[in-house]
């Protein structure tokens, strides 16, 4: 696939940090993402880019092998123009930092410790621990607002404050480009949003580069300049949200009928799900 | 955005949960337990008459009591149980298994395999030759758990905790029922193999013992490196390679490190329970998840237990003795169970 997908949904001629090229990616036998002849991506600098699609379609295994948390079979992943499995995964890990989908910590760590455990990747026996590191953890608490919980273990928290907190480890890390695996998974609906205005913030203010795997669609097409649809392991459409999610894209690849509309609170594209007991009301009153 | 102003003033550092402290109770409770080793056993010698031994000024009989017979015995124990706190520290921390020890990868397995082994087929019956057979034995065995555990493990990062478990379960079940098989055959390897089986800690031939230090020690060194390793490892194996770790690099260094320090302990005193599953638990419970601080007071810990351990032995059944291991069953057995029922076990 080599659909134009180059061009920056905001601002101008800005350069690619990320790059996917004939990308293949698998378990055991079967190709999950870029079954016909690889899957090309590109993530420009400072845009937030969220991939949607539906169960099984391969976008967290993309997330994972953008990641390099996943060897591809063919093609590669080029991270500002480098192969980056041919980079030192420590450097790799100054510039791009990565959220798993479900996250594990040990019991009775506290929150602080685990922020502090994403300045590993700047850490080396002759560069221990500093004041600098200190600083680093205490305004990444600080901006996630969860310096109040930096002495409490992380299992005391609610699935939204922890997922906070996982932000701030992403965040000491100091990474420009983030890959996000469905974080607000689990979150209720005000938590989701609480969360994604972070990851707007972090964008906004941080020039950071964002990509995120979303199951809410119109959450998705309100927070991210591109959408990134996925379909059996390729790209079934990518670009601005309004040009991607239409009532065309929803049954291509959803398979869903859906009436999409203008979200009257940002602008952006609203998919309303039609549904079989939505279809037949409509047809009793016709 | 002023972020370090948002901090509330006056807050303790999170980094500190006074680690420091711990590390010295447990170093003085390590040294309290030593001298009640060196002060306890057939005869019993007063505080005062550890210390004229001790500096050669005492009696020539309490003189080569305390400085032939319960000093190296007393190290020997010492260095046992620093070797299974902290390997039963890396390998709760490498399986993310609460209930794992060291003898989950199959070391204590192959180290008595070998043993018989050697007894029986190679007439071997010195010292040296069945604690070197038992220690390449301990290898051989978790070299083979490391690799099974690889083949089933992820393509890339090399075992899995799971497969590790399985791994080391299967290849420890095989070894011990081959052991017995063979043991059935030959009545002096079945004697040597039933003394060493029980976990021993022994006057005469501790002095000779001490020869496992060096791998010990080497073990350790192997373990402090691993610490960072295993403390970004306890987030899940994603998030450790997306912070820059090699997953499999950590893992190899973890067993090897398993493999010197449990290898030595159960080649000279036989394969010794509980120690490497309570010590981490009780080192975690003062010191939180930190494996900077959590190896070396689980190897503390272990020392303790296993010189107190024994000098109950030397104490229950006077002048006769109880193997240690039989001790820290008997103790520990209940030590744990009550440690899981107050769910104390922290989910690692």
């Amino acid at each position: 696939m080599t659909t134009d997908l180059t061009a920056p949904a905001v601002g101008k001629a800005r350069r690619t940090r990320l790059r996917t090229e004939g990308l293949q990616v698998g378990y055991d036998d079967t190709l999950v993402v870029g079954a016909d002849g690889g899957l090309d991506l590109d993530v420009v600098e400072g845009t937030v880019t969220a991939v949607i699609g539906p169960n099984g379609c391969g976008k967290s295994t993309l997330l994972r092998a953008m990641a390099r948390l996943l060897a591809p079979r063919h093609g590669h992943v080029l991270l500002d123009g480098e192969r980056i499995d041919r980079l030192p995964s420590r450097q790799v890990a100054t510039v791009l930092g990565v959220l798993p989908q479900d996250p594990v910590a040990p019991e009775g760590l506290l929150v602080a410790d685990l922020v502090a455990r994403g300045r590993h990747p700047h850490q080396r026996w002759f560069r221990q621990w500093g004041p600098d590191d200190e600083a680093v953890v205490a305004e990444a608490l600080a901006w996630t607002g969860t310096s109040e919980f930096a002495d409490r273990p992380l299992e005391t928290l609610s699935g939204g404050q922890r997922q906070r907190v996982w932000i701030s480890m992403a965040l000491a890390q100091g990474t420009d480009v983030l890959l996000l695996d469905e974080p607000t998974t689990f979150l209720d609906l005000a938590h989701q949003v609480d969360v994604l205005d972070l990851v707007e913030r972090l964008h906004r203010e941080r020039g950071r580069t964002v990509v995120m795997v979303l199951h809410d669609l119109n959450l998705a097409a309100r927070y991210a300049d591109r959408l990134v649809a996925m379909r059996d392991g390729r790209i079934a459409g990518a670009g601005a949200p309004a040009d991607v999610l239409t009532e065309q894209t929803m049954r291509d690849v959803f398979g869903l009928e859906a009436k999409v509309v203008t979200d009257p609170v940002s602008g952006t594209p609203l998919v309303l799900p039609i549904g079989r007991r939505h279809r037949v009301r409509d047809d009793s009153n016709s | 955005m002023t972020a370090l102003a948002d901090r509330p003033a006056g807050t303790r550092s999170p980094r500190t949960r006074r680690p420091a402290l711990v590390v010295g109770i447990a170093v003085v409770a390590l040294l309290v337990a030593g001298v009640l080793s060196i002060m306890v056993g057939a005869a019993l010698l007063d505080p005062a008459q550890v210390w004229a031994g001790l500096t050669g000024t005492g009696t020539d009989q309490s003189v080569a009591i305390v400085r032939d017979l319960r000093v190296p015995r007393t190290l020997l124990g010492a260095l046992v149980g620093i070797a299974l706190g902290v390997a039963g520290a890396l390998m709760q921390g490498h399986t993310r298994n609460p209930l794992a020890d060291p003898g989950l990868l199959g070391v204590s397995a192959g180290a008595g395999f070998l043993l018989v082994v050697a007894i029986q087929f190679l007439g071997i019956t010195s010292l040296y030759g069945t604690v070197g057979f038992g220690f390449a034995g301990a290898a051989l065995a978790s070299a083979l758990v490391f690799g099974l555990a690889s083949l089933g493990g992820s393509r890339a990062g090399g075992p899995t905790p799971v497969t590790l478990a399985l791994a080391g379960v299967a290849v420890s079940e095989l070894l011990i029922a081959v052991t017995s098989a063979l043991v059935l055959r030959d009545t002096s390897s079945l004697d040597a193999y039933r003394f060493w089986s029980a976990g021993a800690l022994d006057d005469k031939d501790a002095a000779a013992s001490l020869q496992i230090a060096p791998f010990v020690l080497a073990g350790l060194v192997l373990a402090a490196a691993n610490a960072p390793g295993l403390d970004v490892l306890a987030l899940g194996e994603d998030t450790a390679r997306g912070l820059g770790h090699h997953v499999g690099r950590a893992r190899a260094l973890g067993i090897a490190a398993i493999t010197l320090l449990a290898g030595s302990a159960v080649a000279v005193a036989g394969p010794i329970s509980f120690v490497g599953l309570v010590a981490p638990h009780m080192a975690r419970f003062v010191t939180g998840p930190d494996h900077r601080w959590l190896l070396p007071v689980a190897g503390l810990g272990g020392a303790t237990s296993v010189l107190l351990a024994d000098v109950i032995g030397r104490l229950v059944v006077r002048p006769g003795e109880l193997q240690v291991g039989i001790v820290l069953a008997v103790v520990g057995a209940p030590f744990f169970i009550a440690l899981v029922r107050r769910r104390k076990l922290a989910r690692l």
